[in-house]
């Protein structure tokens, strides 16, 4: 079908048209000609192939695609080829050709195989022993970075260094699939990997120890001073606290109160404190209270 | 009319030497060398000390002063980077405390300006009659030393490596460390609305945390915004609770319909040493009978820390935080040498402390 309105003829009236409006003419008057090129419905992102072009002479060719837009002079009344280069990014692309009229056509491109993966693991760390705690998301996109539609199956390979390993596996709605985890009693590394095919992302995350459990102080007088000595600090499942983690002592005596933020080293937190007459200690990590204890001969 | 254009030229020559003389200072320096009374000689002393003239400060003083002029200077003008280097002298109050015919004694109340507000000094110096003259006694200052030796400092440290920026979309990251304001409580003092609490480092890793409140008006509306500025520590290890308080001025309890809390924390490098010990706490009244909490800070590391600013929190009978008050001390805290601080406590909130707990934050100049 001819174009009726050929938008040489339109442009040429002098009068002053917005850009924008011109071309909305050009396109719907090329819309009424669509059933001059032959366009394949669907293609894949980047591949090359070729539109049948009806006609003689030669003709402005238009791709308006999603991220760009091609223009170039072609010979009409043979085959056009589309480079795979034009048509790496998905969606839906429109060819125009205007020769004596306009011709255009739509088809859309869609994503290939999975390639690559974008796997969010988080958090990076975790307290042990925590319902819920980790979240693996991963999306599935193909060698162009198009997020692929398709359904494919993820799997979410995780191996913890204090356990056993295990899989699951999620399928993927829309290009994202997740899949929600308790963190485990023991602390450590945990790498999740997820993989699709021959595609892998892995992740590390840290389990580290929780809340202090059962803190305990023991004393050692020594002539007017006393060492406070933790025992070796650990949470409710038994995981070490990390060194550096404060603890703080409080001692009160006849000359006042006196604190003490000392940081665990080697699993034990440790400090010297001086003593006048009776004195109550007492240790805490965090908002966790410990024992308390009572120096000068009423240990 | 010639005589009267004379007249007033002189006049006005006369007037602008007075003025001139007054503004330079000629009127303490007259004070100084006339020092007819104790509290002129304290006076003419702090006027010296304002006026960065240690030697001529030193020169005045009296000669059985158990002092020389290094220690002087140092007891004066700080040393080792501490707060009192980056200071200087605003004003002195001296009232006289005891005095006969030969001697005095003389209350002093230096202020000095500092970048995070003014520290009070208060001393009581002897005055002694030296002629027609009074001269201060300036004690012997007390520079505790440690004896030479190796101190072994194996606390932990962490550095942080982040995300490199030209990684993918989805690339790791290190989380920022989870913190918990664990109370608030929004008050009202004086010309003023307080929001206080505490808040506690639950992860693992150090954190840089700043604690943010808005005051929101019945209709949802934000009255004001403030953060804690100062009023916190802001590098928490793991596990470490900070106290933070929120000053609102110029707004009253009464608009205030909800608070908003927004504690931040980011992940920094930190380490754990130098630990300080506070010892000896007790609630008393200072030299001018104000309410303090006093005691003892003990840097138990092996190197000085530059600037120590002492943070306390008071709790009432049920365990709330009522008030959190902080003081600079203007010394550098040498290893292992007690240095005593007092922290202001308000009249009433001193009546209803039942215990309280002091944090200390601080700062050395070469791990800054």
């Amino acid at each position: 079908m001819k174009a009726s309105t050929p938008c040489y003829s339109l442009c040429k009236d002098g009068t002053r048209l917005a850009w924008s409006c011109l071309l909305a003419i050009c396109v719907l008057a090329a819309q009424a000609n669509a059933a001059d090129l032959r366009v394949p419905a669907i293609v894949d992102a980047d591949r090359a192939f070729s539109i049948s072009l009806d006609g003689a002479g030669e003709a402005t060719f238009y791709l308006i695609g999603p991220d760009h837009v091609v223009k170039r002079t072609v010979t009409l009344g043979g085959a056009l080829q589309i480079q795979s280069s034009d048509v790496r990014a998905v969606g839906r692309y429109q060819v125009i050709v205007c020769g004596s009229s306009c011709s255009s056509a739509t088809f859309d491109v869609r994503a290939t195989q999975p390639a690559h993966i974008s796997f969010f693991l988080h958090p990076s760390r975790v307290p042990v022993s925590t319902p819920g705690s980790i979240d693996a998301t991963a999306f599935v996109f193909d060698q162009n970075f198009n997020l692929v539609l398709i359904p494919s199956t993820v799997a979410f390979q995780v191996h913890p260094t204090n356990g056993t390993s295990f899989t699951r596996q999620g399928s993927t709605r829309l290009g994202v699939t997740w899949i929600r985890m308790d963190s485990t009693t023991k602390e450590g590394r945990v790498q999740v990997t997820a993989a699709l095919r021959n595609v892998q992302e892995a992740r590390v995350i840290q389990q580290v120890a929780s809340e202090a459990c059962g803190l305990h102080i023991k004393a050692l007088p020594n002539g007017d001073s006393v060492t406070l000595e933790t025992d070796p600090v650990r949470d409710c499942s038994g995981n070490a606290l990390p060194d550096g983690t404060v603890v703080s002592f409080t001692k009160v005596d006849h000359a006042g109160k006196s604190t003490v933020d000392t940081p665990i080293k080697k699993g034990i937190a440790r400090v010297r404190l001086s003593v006048h007459g009776s004195a109550q200690i007492s240790v805490a990590c965090g908002v966790v209270l410990g024992n308390e204890v009572t120096v000068n001969g009423k240990l | 009319m010639k005589w009267v254009l004379v007249c007033v030229i002189t006049v006005a020559t006369v007037a602008l030497v007075a003025i001139a003389w007054f503004q330079s200072g000629g009127l303490q320096q007259h004070t100084m060398f006339s020092a007819v009374t104790p509290e002129e000689a304290v006076q003419a002393l702090m006027t010296e000390i304002q006026a960065h003239d240690y030697e001529k400060a030193y020169a005045s003083l009296d000669r059985t002063s158990d002092t020389d002029l290094a220690s002087f200077v140092r007891d004066i003008a700080g040393s080792d980077s501490s707060l009192r280097t980056y200071s200087s002298l605003q004003s002195a109050d001296v009232s006289p405390l005891h005095a006969d015919q030969d001697q005095a004694l003389v209350r002093v109340r230096m202020t000095w300006s500092s970048a995070v507000g003014s520290l009070d000094d208060v001393r009581d110096l002897r005055v002694h009659r030296d002629g027609s003259v009074w001269r201060v006694v300036w004690p012997k200052p007390a520079f505790a030393t440690v004896p030479p030796q190796v101190v072994a400092v194996n606390y932990l440290s962490w550095d942080v490596i982040g995300r490199n920026t030209s990684q993918n979309w989805g690339a790791q990251d290190v989380e920022s460390p989870k913190v918990r304001i664990t109370s608030m409580n929004a008050i009202s003092r004086p010309g003023r609305v307080v929001v206080l609490g505490e808040i506690e480092n639950e992860d693992t890793v150090p954190a840089y945390v700043n604690v943010n409140a808005t005051l929101l008006k019945a209709d949802g509306n934000p009255i004001e915004e403030e953060g804690s500025f100062d009023l916190i520590s802001h590098i928490l290890l793991p596990k470490q609770v900070s106290p933070y308080r929120i000053d609102f001025p110029d707004v009253r309890i009464d608009a205030v319909k909800s608070v908003r809390m927004d504690a931040r924390a980011l992940l920094v490098p930190a380490s754990a040493d130098p630990v300080i010990a506070v010892e000896g706490q007790t609630l008393g009244k200072d030299a001018l009978n104000r309410n303090v909490l006093k005691g003892e800070l003990i840097n138990e590391s092996g190197r000085p820390v530059n600037i120590a600013q002492v943070l306390a929190a008071y709790y009432d009978t049920s365990g709330k935080v009522i008030w959190v008050s902080d003081g600079y001390v203007d010394q550098a805290l040498m290893p292992q040498v007690p240095l005593p601080f007092a922290v202001d406590i308000p009249d009433d909130v001193a009546a209803r402390i039942k215990t309280y707990r002091v944090i200390v934050n601080h700062y050395s100049r070469a791990s800054s």
